[in-house]
Formats: structure tokens, sequence, C-alpha cells
């Protein structure tokens, strides 16, 4: 009997060396033995009621260590197997990480844009609403009421593109001061982005360009007050170390007037090629509010003074990002709109 | 405007270096665009005197032995006719730069370096030069003009360095003056202010001369045209030798970019360059009617001018006649008949005030600018007027040119050129400044720049200089105060005394920003593209003559053709963009353009019109179709909070039957299509392009909706699939309307398959739609979505010819 077991064993032993190929060959072979009602050490129990009574006990005890360890081998050999299948079906999907990745393309928004932003959050910061004015402008607006009446040198800075006698397109984002300051009374504090025109065309002027007016009107406003503002403003946008130059300029419709220098963000003041070997970047025109500017909107001047500048978005989004020509962001080539995301 | 540093030394003591005066410039407003040495191309150039000079046989060419001082003593070879020993002539030593000149000796074709060389077998160590080589004119030394060599005095000293020699050493300040300073459009006017940024004396140009008792019997001048005209002098010069002027004019001339002509014509640009004020000389023998009559021009009246040029003038522009007709073009040029000519021997001057403005639209109306209209359009003063015929005549005698008769006339309407008295508060000038300049500080700024200031308590007292016609208020003084005193005394402080204030984007420009960040996340690059379109941009939409897009405001004054008319649409540009992408190699995007267009009231434009806030979006590529496009209408929808529907639609440039019209609360606010294909070839496109244009200033009244929160339902939701067969002319948007209005329970509706074939009549279409049913306050009963689905289904049938697809 015991020789049986024997034989079984051997049997169990030799069918996992030769049928161990796959989990479904390794079921079989278990099912062969195992099986409750068809296996092999199943069928050796039925056999019990053949044997001697006292044999019995011991002979029982010995089926079950036969199927314990048949159990035992069979479970061994089937985490081996599913180990082996897992391994091949990860080969099996094998990918190569390096070849390209699946995503949806998400868009940009225009580089002036994103740079109109980025002034806006520095200023909203400070206080200051966005007016949004039109494109279309009154003379009086753009000029008169700015202290530039008709035929004033003033405008010769300034091409005109004319619609009609009376209208034009703005040539200035100062046009939108005299609007809020005929709506609003002090303390007033906007920003007014917005395209502006000017009849210009060559290799670096567009006939439409961006620039963002802004405006405070308070009590006792300095030039102090504009430099301090304008100091923190550079250095928000341009790094902590960025300093401010003022300098002497005219504008009808601010007095004292003053072009502001930025300290070269590329050498940091040295002297470099951006900045032509001065060390500073002209970056925006600004002043005191030109009293009869005040005036022509019902403030009295007396009581309050106001500081505005004007700074060219797109020439600030051009020397952040180093695009080299301004008809660039007006032609829509994906090629550059992809590049600039900074948004 | 060109300033010639040794000019400026004439009026004031100039001790530091050029580059350090063009600093002092800019910071206090003159920007120097430019600083130029007058020699800067000429380097190791020396007086050389020829010791020996022996002719090279058969040859035009001379061998010489030339001494230049410590340098050395060189043989050098000469192929000037004017070369010989015992004369000195500048030496370029080897290593020298001069300019280099084209085989007529005169053309300058750049600059070259001298090298050691050989000719017909002789060295040569060097080169003898000419004028035209130093870059020096005749106007600027004597004899610098001969095709030869430049022959220098004889006192010159051997090896000298022959720039300050020939003046080469001197420096041209390039000076851009800002509107607000026409007094400062002279070299004189710059003196000024040197001198006050330097803190030296001015030295005025002498304005002597002595009237002999000749007059001009009768002679008479009359003004027409006070308003245009406040002031006109006239003087009357006789005994005139037309000559050359002496080169010391003729060189300052040269230096400021003025050739010389002859001495009275070089005194009139001499005055006008020094002083600022234009002036004219006309020839007495050609002024009929011994007369100057400064008046309107008639209608069609007609002028020839100095460059024989005829203008055809209004009673806009200015004229000076004679007795009998117009003989100047007043403040731009003077006219043919009356210029001055070899033979000249009677001259009047005129020194005149010309309005601005009128000016100023004269030679915009005619195209015609001159040295004297630019200065006019600026502004010129009175004061100035008067000073500047001084100033010549005393130039007439200084140069002995002819003889100042005492005929004068001065006609004017009384305006002084005195200085005039100005009061303004010590504190208010420096409440404008932030800082509080020192009294004496001010006190010295306002003395250098001739205001003669007076400081009691707080009131400054200023004798404002008549050639001041910008100083107007306090907050002038107080520009003039810190451009002297120095912007770096400004200190940075914060608005320490406004109100504060909230600041941020409105709702309006949220949603705007919300909205292109939403497009930007589906793949879509925000552009930005002219305001302006072309004509030809409505032929290429193929819209009718009708269409309301052709009534587009015209810019009066385009750049060209192309950017003539506001856009009325963005379609078209957006269309060129997908279009020149695609020229580069970009087949497949997505671009979208938040913009305005611009809707008149009426033409020409009376009024503001209407600018209307519009997204366009272009789509291309493969990947894209009617389907995509309409999800990005879907985006635009859900990012603003509100409903599209949407309608078929036909438009000239869209598909026929590709193209849908957008409404919101039942209003026609955009389309978006795909672009017909007569559009897709005018523009070759490689890959058909699908456009969008919503009118975002429509649905501002329709998106302020707030977020809010519905409860969610406590009962469970159910859901059909229902399958209908259809006539083909059926739209899935009037199947979903009507099953939306048959039943209030519907949730959503999802179409999921449409099929047209075989298994169902051949003018039929099949669509499956699940319809999700959501329970109200109770639970749905066991049989109330049968009841739904029926009367859903009967509806369908009574009102569309619907049936359920057996």
């Amino acid at each position: 009997m015991n020789d049986r077991l024997a034989g079984i064993k051997q049997e169990i032993l030799n069918g996992i060396d030769q049928h161990a190929g796959s989990r479904a060959a390794a079921f079989e072979l278990r099912k062969q033995f195992l099986d409750s009602k068809t296996g092999k050490i199943g069928q050796l129990m039925k056999e019990m009621k053949s044997i001697a009574p006292e044999e019995r006990a011991g002979f029982g005890k010995n089926i079950n260590e036969l199927k314990e360890w048949a159990q035992q081998r069979f479970s061994e050999l089937d985490e081996k197997l599913k180990a082996r299948e897992l391994e091949r079906r990860y080969e099996s999907e094998k990918i190569d990480v390096t070849m390209p990745a699946q995503k949806a393309e998400t868009g940009n928004l225009h580089p002036i844009t994103q740079m109109r932003n980025q002034l806006i959050d520095v200023f909203a910061g400070m206080g200051f609403e966005i007016y949004e004015g039109t494109e279309i402008e009154n003379d009086y607006y753009n000029f008169t009421a700015l202290n530039t009446p008709k035929d004033h040198p003033a405008r010769d800075m300034q091409d005109t593109f004319y619609l009609s006698p009376e209208f034009l397109l703005r040539t200035q984002t100062s046009a939108g001061q005299i609007h809020v300051m005929e709506s609003k009374k002090p303390p007033i504090k906007i920003l007014a982005p917005g395209k502006v025109f000017r009849s210009d065309d060559d290799a670096t002027h567009s006939p439409m360009f961006f620039q963002m007016e802004g405006l405070v009107v308070d009590k006792k406003i300095t030039l102090c007050d504009l430099k301090g503002m304008l100091d923190v403003f550079v250095r928000k946008i341009y790094g902590e170390d960025t300093t401010t130059r003022l300098r002497p300029s005219y504008f009808p419709f601010t007095e004292p007037s003053v072009e502001v220098d930025v300290s070269c963000f590329e050498c940091g003041g040295k002297g470099c090629k951006l900045c032509k070997g001065t060390g500073w970047i002209e970056l925006l025109g600004a002043g005191i509010v030109n009293k009869k500017v005040l005036e022509n909107c019902g403030i009295d001047s007396e009581e309050y003074s106001g500081l505005a500048f004007g700074i060219g978005i797109d020439r600030t989004a051009m020397f952040k990002y180093g695009i080299n020509n301004i008809k660039l962001l007006f032609e829509s080539d994906l090629r550059v709109l992809r590049q600039i995301n900074d948004n | 405007m060109l300033v010639p540093l040794s000019w400026l030394k004439e009026y004031v003591e100039i001790d530091i270096a050029p580059q350090e005066l063009e600093k002092k410039l800019f910071s206090c407003g003159f920007e120097v665009e430019e600083l130029t040495e007058v020699g800067k191309e000429i380097n190791k150039v020396v007086v050389g005197l020829v010791e020996e000079c022996e002719p090279i046989p058969e040859t035009h060419l001379h061998v010489c032995k030339v001494n230049a001082g410590a340098h050395g003593t060189f043989q050098i070879c000469c192929g000037a006719d004017n070369v010989k020993a015992g004369g000195k002539f500048p030496v370029a030593l080897v290593g020298a730069t001069v300019y280099m000149t084209a085989k007529d000796h005169k053309t300058v074709e750049g600059t070259m370096t001298i090298k050691k060389g050989k000719l017909r077998g002789y060295e040569s160590e060097g080169m003898l030069c000419s004028g035209v080589e130093l870059g020096v004119s005749e106007n600027m030394y004597p004899g610098a003009g001969y095709n030869g060599l430049l022959a220098l005095p004889e006192d010159s000293e051997i090896g000298a360095d022959v720039k300050p020699l020939l003046g080469l050493d001197d420096w041209i300040f390039d000076i851009s003056i800002t509107a607000n300073r026409p007094d400062c459009q002279s070299i004189l006017g710059i003196a000024r202010e040197v001198a006050a940024v330097l803190d030296k004396d001015l030295k005025q140009p002498s304005m002597e001369y002595t009237e002999t008792e000749a007059e001009k019997e009768g002679f008479s001048v009359t003004v027409d045209a006070p308003d245009l005209c406040p002031r006109y002098i006239g003087h009357y010069v006789y005994d005139v030798k037309i000559g050359e002027s002496p080169l010391w004019m003729r060189r300052r001339l040269a230096l400021a970019g003025q050739d010389a002509i002859s001495n009275i014509v070089d005194i009139t640009n001499y005055v006008l360059l020094e002083m600022g004020q234009p002036m004219h000389a006309f020839d007495c023998d050609y002024l009929e009617g011994n007369a100057i009559n400064v008046r309107r021009a008639g209608e069609a009246e007609k002028l020839v001018t100095l460059d024989s040029q005829e203008y055809t003038l209004n009673t806009n522009n200015l004229v000076i006649c004679d007795g009998v007709k117009p003989v100047a073009l007043a403040g731009v040029m003077g006219g043919l008949n009356s210029e001055i000519r070899d033979t000249t021997t009677e001259v009047m001057f005129e020194s005149a005030k010309f309005m601005r403005d009128n000016i100023r639209k004269t030679s915009r109306a005619l195209g015609k600018r001159t040295d004297a209209s630019a200065r006019y359009e600026k502004g010129v003063d009175e004061y100035t007027t008067v000073q500047a015929m001084k100033r010549a005549l005393h130039l007439i005698e200084e140069l002995g040119c002819g003889k100042v008769s005492r005929t004068h006339v001065d006609v004017n309407t009384g305006n002084s050129v005195e200085p005039r008295e100005m009061k303004v508060s010590v504190k208010k000038v420096n409440d404008v400044l932030g800082i509080d300049v020192p009294e004496k500080e001010i006190l010295r700024i306002m003395a250098n720049l001739k205001f003669a200031p007076v400081i009691s308590g707080d009131e400054l007292t200023l004798q404002v200089p008549p050639y001041r016609e910008d100083m107007d208020s306090y907050p002038d003084v107080a520009e003039e105060v810190i451009r002297m005193y120095g912007y770096d005394h400004v200190i940075p402080a914060f608005m320490p005394d406004a109100k504060v204030t909230m600041g941020g984007l409105n709702q309006k420009q949220k949603k705007e920003l919300k909205l292109k960040r939403a497009l930007c996340s589906e793949g879509a690059y925000e552009c930005i593209h002219y305001s302006f379109f072309s004509p030809s941009d409505l032929d290429l939409l193929r819209l009718p003559q009708d269409a309301p897009e052709r009534n587009a405001i015209r810019i009066l004054n385009p750049i060209n053709e192309e950017l003539s008319l506001m856009r009325t649409t963005l379609a078209a540009s957006m269309l060129n963009a997908v279009s020149r992408n695609q020229k580069k190699g970009n087949l497949q995007g997505r671009l979208f353009e938040v913009g305005s267009i611009f809707i008149p009231k009426e033409l020409p434009l009376k009024d503001y019109p209407d600018e209307r806030d519009t997204l366009c979006i272009g789509i291309f590529g493969e990947k894209e179709s009617f389907f995509t496009l309409k999800g990005l209408a879907e985006k635009v929808a859900e990012t603003l909070f509100v409903d599209f529907t949407y309608e078929p639609v036909k438009k000239p440039f869209l598909h026929p039957y590709q193209g849908a019209a957008i409404f919101c609360e039942g209003e026609e606010i955009g389309y978006l299509g795909k672009a017909a294909y007569e559009v897709s070839e005018s523009l070759d496109l490689r890959n058909d392009a699908y456009l969008l244009e919503i009118d975002l200033k429509a649905l501002e009244t329709k998106y302020d909706r707030k977020a809010s929160f519905t409860p969610l339902p406590k009962f469970p939701e159910e859901s059909r699939d229902l399958a209908l067969v259809m006539d083909k002319k059926v739209t899935c948007g009037q199947v979903e309307e009507l099953m939306k209005k048959s039943c209030s329970r519907i949730r959503s509706i999802k179409l999921f398959d449409v099929y047209e074939g075989e298994q169902i009549p051949e003018d039929k279409r099949s669509m499956a739609f699940t319809i999700d049913f959501v329970p109200g306050e109770e639970a749905f009963e066991q049989d109330s979505v049968e009841r739904f689905v029926k009367k859903i289904l009967k509806n369908l049938k009574n009102q569309l010819d619907i049936d359920l697809r057996s």
C-alpha cells in the first residue's frame, strides 16, 4: 500500500516536471490527483473499506499526508506558473518609453495678453481698476482735452489716422484719462490698456500697437509718488534689483513730464547690446497731470493733483520675451504663438 | 538739430569733455541722439615737410622725402601735381586711416588704412593727402577743395596732428528738441541751457550796427492778416555786393549741415541756425510797387518757389506780396521771382513772426517742409524776431557786403517783447515735486535760466524771458527747478495721503479672460489682428453689395488700401491667418481672436460708432470638423454660463449645408460653419477651415446668471433608449426640442447613433437617443416613465411623423 502512495508521489513529481508548461495544464494535472471524486488520491480513500481496521488509521494518516503534500506542491507550482505568466505578459507589453507622449494641445494667450495680464496684476494690487475705452475716439478726447489743441506741434509726435474731421483712431490710451475723470470723482486709480494707432509702418513700427495708461488723481500726489510707484512696478516685473531713473521730457498733458528708464535687466546696468551700452532701457513716459487737463475735466486743481504714465505693452513684451520684430505679434504664426507660454 | 561744439563755444565757456556735456544735456532734458567727432575717421595724420621731391621717370609720380618730425622721415611716392620740395602737407603715416576716394579723387568710397607699399619699384611709407581724403571741404579750410594735395601754412609745426589745424577735432551734437522748447531750436538757445547747467555766463552775439542816412523813399509794409502775422519787420539794405561768405561762416554753416550759397543768403541761414529765427532777403529790383503786403492768398492763386516748384494756393495760405504779386510763401519758402542773384544790389530783409498753426497747416497741405517752416511750426517768439533782424544787420556790416539804411519798418500788434512778471508759491512748486528744494537752489537755478528770481516769504517772483512762452504756472517752474536740481533728488514715496481704492478686473473683464483661458485649454491660440482690413477682404467673404458688413468706416488717410477699412467682421482676418499658417506649413491648428468690430450709426462718422467685442475662432486640419468647432461653441456657452441653440443658416462664405446660426435666449448672436470652397480656393487652403463668430457684447446682458446649487434628486433616475425613424429633412434639434416640450421630467437627451441605409426606407433616417428622466418630489410610479415615453412618441408622430424603429 505504502508503495502505491510512494508511486503516486513519484507520479506527481514527474507530472509537475513534464506538464508544468501552463496554469491550465497544471490545473488538469492537479485534477488527476486531487479532484475529490475522480482524483487518484480520492480513489485511494475509497479503498479504505477494504483495509484491515487496525491499519486504517495509519493508512488514512498517510493518505492525508500525501494529499497535503500534493496540495502544497500544486500550489507552489501554480505560484511559479502565475509569476511566469505575469512576467510573459509584462514582456509582451514592453514599450519604448522615449516615444512621444499623447496629449491634447493646450493653447496660449497672445504674448501681448500675457504681458497685459502681468502688468494688470501688479497695478490691481495697488488698487487700480481697469478701464477699456474705445478704439475710435473723438478728437477732443484724444488731443484737445489733453492740452493738445489742433495744430499744436505736439501732434507732430503722432501721425493720426482720421475717420472724419472729428473722429480718429486713438493715438494714445491717454484718451481714456479724460473719460474717467469726467465720470468719476477722485480718488481715481485706473489703468487703461488697449490698442492704439499711428500712421507708421516700417521695420520697427506697426500701425497698431498696445499701450497702457495709468492715472492716479488724489490729494497731494507728487513726483515722489510717481517714482515710488514705478519702483515697485519694475521690481515686480523685472526683479528685485531693478531701479528706475527719471529724466525730463515733454508731453502736453503732464507737467513736469519725465521719461522713465529702467536699469537694464539683461546686464544689470553694466552695459550690453540690449541697452546699447548705456545700462538703461527706456521704459515709459510719465509725469504730473497738467493742471489744465484736470480743469478740462472739472477737477479742482487746487485740491487735487495727479500722476499719469503710459507704457508700451508690446514693447515690454518684446523686451521680456526677446521677440525681435513687432510684426510677428500680428501675423498669428502658430510657430510663434506656441513659443510664448508665460500665462 | 546739429550743434557744432566750436560754434557753441562762441557763446559759452565749455571746460568739460563733449561726452560729459552730452550727459549734462541729457539730464536737463536734451537728448543727444548722436555725438560725432568731425574727423572721427581720420587718425595718425600729421604735418609733413617735403624735403626732397624727384620725378619718377615716365610717370606723373614723384618720390619724396617727407619729414614728419618726431615720427621720423619717410620716402613717399605721390601723384599730386602740386607736390613740391619745401611744401608742408598732411601726411598719413603707416597705420593711419583716411577716406578712400574714387578715381575722380573727389567721391568718397569709405575709409582705408595706410600700409607700406611699392610704386614703380619705389618704397612708399605713407601718403600725402588731399582735402577730400581728410574729409575737409573748401568751406572748412581754404585750399581744401583743390584736386591735389592740401597745402598747409608755412608756419605749421612739423609732426603735429593735423586735426586741430583743420578743425577735425570739433564735435557735432545732434540734439532732439521737445515740442515745448521752440526757443532751443538754435545754437544760441542750446548755449543758454548749457550756460545754465554749467553755471557759466552767456556771451550774447553782437547786434550792433549803424544806420546810414539813406532811405528807401515811399517804401511801405502793410499786414492784412495780423492774426497770422503779428509782427513783420523789414529793413532795407543797399550797396550790396554779392560774393562768398568768409571762411568762419561757411565753416559753421557746413558743420551744421547747411550749404554756403552767397553772403546775403548765408546771413539769413546763419541767423536761422544761430537764433532760430527764419529770415528772408528779397531782391528789391524785383519788388514791384515799392511795397510789402502780407495777406492771405487768393483762391487758386499761384506761386513759384525758389526751388522752381509751382503751387496753387488758397485762402488758408499766407503770402508775402510786393505791390502787385506774391513774392514768397510766408514762413515756408521765398518766391523764385525775387530771389537773390549775383547781380543783386538792394535787398529787403525780412524777420517776421508767423503763427505756428497756420504755417503748419500750409506746410502739411502743400507737402513742403523747409528749415524755416520747421521752426515756425514749433513756434517763434517775437523777441527773437526783433533780435534776429539786429543780428542780421550786424552781420551785413561785419561782412562788409552792404550798407544798412535807416528804412526800418516794424508792423506789429503791440505784443511785448519784454520779460513778463510771474509770481508763484514756493510751497506749490515743492508740492508738485514732493521734496523741499532749498530756497538757495531755487534762486540759483532760476537765475542761471535768466528768470531774475526773488523770494519773499512763500512768494517767488520771476521775470520770464520773452522767449520762454512755455512758462505758464507753478508746475512749469517745478519742472525747471527739478531738471536743473536733478531728478535723483526725487525720493520714492507711495501716496501716503491717498485714499485706499479697490482695484482689479470688473465682471466683464474677468469673463473675457476666463473665456480666453477656456479656449486655450481646448488647444486654441489667441491671435491679435489689425483693427482695419481691406475692401478686398469683403470680396473674399463673397458678401453681396448690400451686405451690412460692407457699411464699414473708412480711414481718410490710410497707409494703403489694404488697411483702409475698420473691421465689420473678424472672419476675414482669421481666414487670412489660417491661410498664412498653411503656407508656412502649419497644416493643423486652432486660433481665436477677441476684438472689436465697428458698426457706424451713420457715415461719414458724426458720433461714436458701436464697438462690439466679438469672438472669432478659426480651426483647420484633418482632425477638425463642423462638430469639433461646435464643441468649441459649447465650451464658450459653458464658460459664459449661457445656453446656445443652433439652426441651419446660409452665409456667402460658409458651406451651404454646414453652417449654423447660433442663438442665445432667442437672439441670434453668431454663426459657425465650414468655410465655403470658393473661399478656401481663393486662399489656397490645403486643409478646410471652420469658422465661428460670436457677438460677445450681445452676451454681456445674458451671462450675469449666478452660480447656484440644485439639490441632488432624492429618488433614482431612469433612462430609456429610443431608436426613431424620420424623414431626412427632420433635424436632430427639432426632435430634441419636441421631446423636451413633451415631458418636463427630462433631464438630458443624448444622440448616440445615426443610421441611413438598407434597413429603412430610402428617404428616411434613423436616430437613437438616450433620455434621462429625473423624478420630482416623489419617486416615479411603476408606469410613469412608460407614460412619458408614450406621450413623447405620440407627439413625435403627430408633429414630425416620426416612428419608433421596429
